[in-house]
């Protein structure tokens, strides 16, 4: 099961995949470029993990013991139609993607014990762009670099939690063929760990690099104009172009 | 929710509080000679800013868990300024229009001193932030406010907000060059410097002259009555 939200002829609805591109809920099939594409779902907060594949981890000397590293981010929400980096555009020398899995979370939850970790709502994918150009060091990362506005990209489509396997793979076997076994620490754990500290509402998403760091974080400058594909299979290309 | 653990009234809840560190002179003067040192290696140039999202958020007579291994929790009070139309690259001058009130809020932290990568857990816990509601912002002038703490009773600690890094037309003006506040978001001000500290059974009472008193109490996490 795959959803998305639509706007088209002035209306936003829900739509599902079909062999011309979407079909509305109204019925009425058309090819994707017909339509505006927004987040599949009205999100609340993104939670960006940071340091969870270890290859990153060790290059910034990072002892697992601590803490989930992270940081809230403003859900920022516009997908295959032109995402606005108006302000990078002139200003900004060095930014990049990072696609992320980005998990949905369906209800309220706390302390979450690891066999019901995976009683989630979804996945879908981020992409979680940075400004390097602003980078500081204080409380890294700033929010100058990645709290931007319409720099969280997300969608286009919500797929069901339930296709997942029982043990942690993603769909389409994503986990292992990118690397799984890099993570600092295995996906339940997290579950298990991210719970026990913040309360997640409805409609979080939890967002998690699927890509070994050394492919999610492509330090380049990108152009204006320029079309940026965050592809995770299974879940759905999220497409985006630079102001 | 129970009674114990009142939320925000419906249609009063925030959209995003954001928070701005080492906005009081008096900090930033101390940590001077850590500015220049390894991890940080320059002094900040942007307003250094943190999200409260909104599983922290809480209202009036909150009881508020502290984990056991903590032992205290760090109370930056604060005040938030409400924003009340949509915000993108606002000068200095206009700053002010967009504010539609004022909240007294209770920032909390577990105490650390580490601006450099702070794990979420230290300010994002469930009810972290307490605030109370939203004052509208005619008649009040927060360059001559006052806050006061009291803990248990006792004042603990007074702060204004005269001392300000960056005071608030400025802090709008320069958040707003890279990211827009929305309607409902909250700026907080940012923390005072010699921030009072509260354990588990403390009752808080935060009062701003002009806007108001802000209540709530500190528990023992697992003692926190109520399960979700």
């Amino acid at each position: 099961m795959r959803q998305a939200r639509v706007v088209y002829e002035g209306r936003t609805l829900m739509a599902t995949p079909c062999a011309t591109g979407v079909r509305l809920s109204d019925g009425t099939e058309l090819r994707e470029e017909q339509v505006t594409w927004l987040p599949p779902a009205e999100f609340g907060t993104v939670f960006a993990l940071g340091l969870n594949y270890a290859d990153h981890a060790k290059e910034l000397k990072f002892q697992g013991a601590g803490g989930t590293a992270g940081v809230p981010e403003r859900t920022e929400c516009a997908d295959r139609t032109p995402p606005s980096h108006a302000s990078a555009r002139r200003t900004c020398t060095f930014m990049h993607y990072e696609c992320e899995l980005a998990v949905v979370i369906g209800k309220t939850c706390k302390k979450v014990p690891a066999r019901r970790a995976y009683d989630f709502r979804g996945y879908t994918v981020a992409n979680d762009y940075a400004i390097r150009d602003y980078l500081e060091n204080w409380y890294r990362p700033n929010l100058r670099v990645k709290n931007r506005d319409a720099c969280t990209p997300l969608g286009p489509w919500l797929v069901d939690g339930r296709c997942a396997r029982s043990d942690g793979a993603a769909p389409a076997d994503l986990g292992q063929r990118q690397g799984h076994a890099g993570r600092q620490h295995p996906r339940h754990d997290l579950r298990r760990r991210l719970p026990d500290r913040v309360l997640l509402r409805l409609h979080d998403a939890e967002s998690r690099r699927p890509d070994p760091h050394r492919h999610a974080r492509r330090r380049r400058r990108l152009q204006a104009g320029r079309r940026v594909v965050t592809e995770i299979e299974g879940i759905g290309a999220l497409i985006n172009t630079i102001e | 929710m129970s009674l114990t653990n009142p939320s925000l009234a419906a249609g009063d809840a925030p959209a995003t509080v954001y928070g701005a560190l080492l906005n009081d002179r008096a900090t930033v003067e101390r940590l001077a000679e850590a500015f220049t040192q390894p991890p940080y290696k320059a002094a900040p140039k942007a307003p250094v800013l943190y999200v409260k999202p909104r599983n922290t958020f809480a209202g009036e007579g909150a009881a508020v868990a502290i984990p056991s291994q903590a032992g205290a929790v760090r109370i930056d009070a604060t005040v938030g300024a409400v924003i009340g139309r949509r915000a993108t690259k606002v000068s200095e001058a206009q700053a002010l229009d967009y504010v539609s009130g004022y909240r007294v809020v209770s920032d909390i932290t577990l105490p650390h001193e580490n601006y450099y990568r702070p794990s979420i857990q230290l300010r994002c816990r469930d009810r972290f932030c307490p605030m109370s509601e939203a004052v509208p912002a005619q008649g009040f002038d927060l360059a001559v406010a006052t806050l006061r703490v009291r803990v248990n009773g006792e004042q603990v600690h007074e702060r204004d907000f005269t001392g300000l890094v960056r005071p608030l037309s400025r802090l709008i003006a320069d958040v707003t060059e890279f990211m827009t506040l929305e309607v409902g978001d909250v700026l907080l001000v940012g923390p005072p410097e010699g921030a009072p500290l509260a354990r588990p059974g403390d009752r808080v009472e935060l009062e701003v002259p002009g806007l108001g008193k802000l209540s709530h109490t500190f528990v023992s996490e697992g003692n926190a009555g109520e399960e979700r």
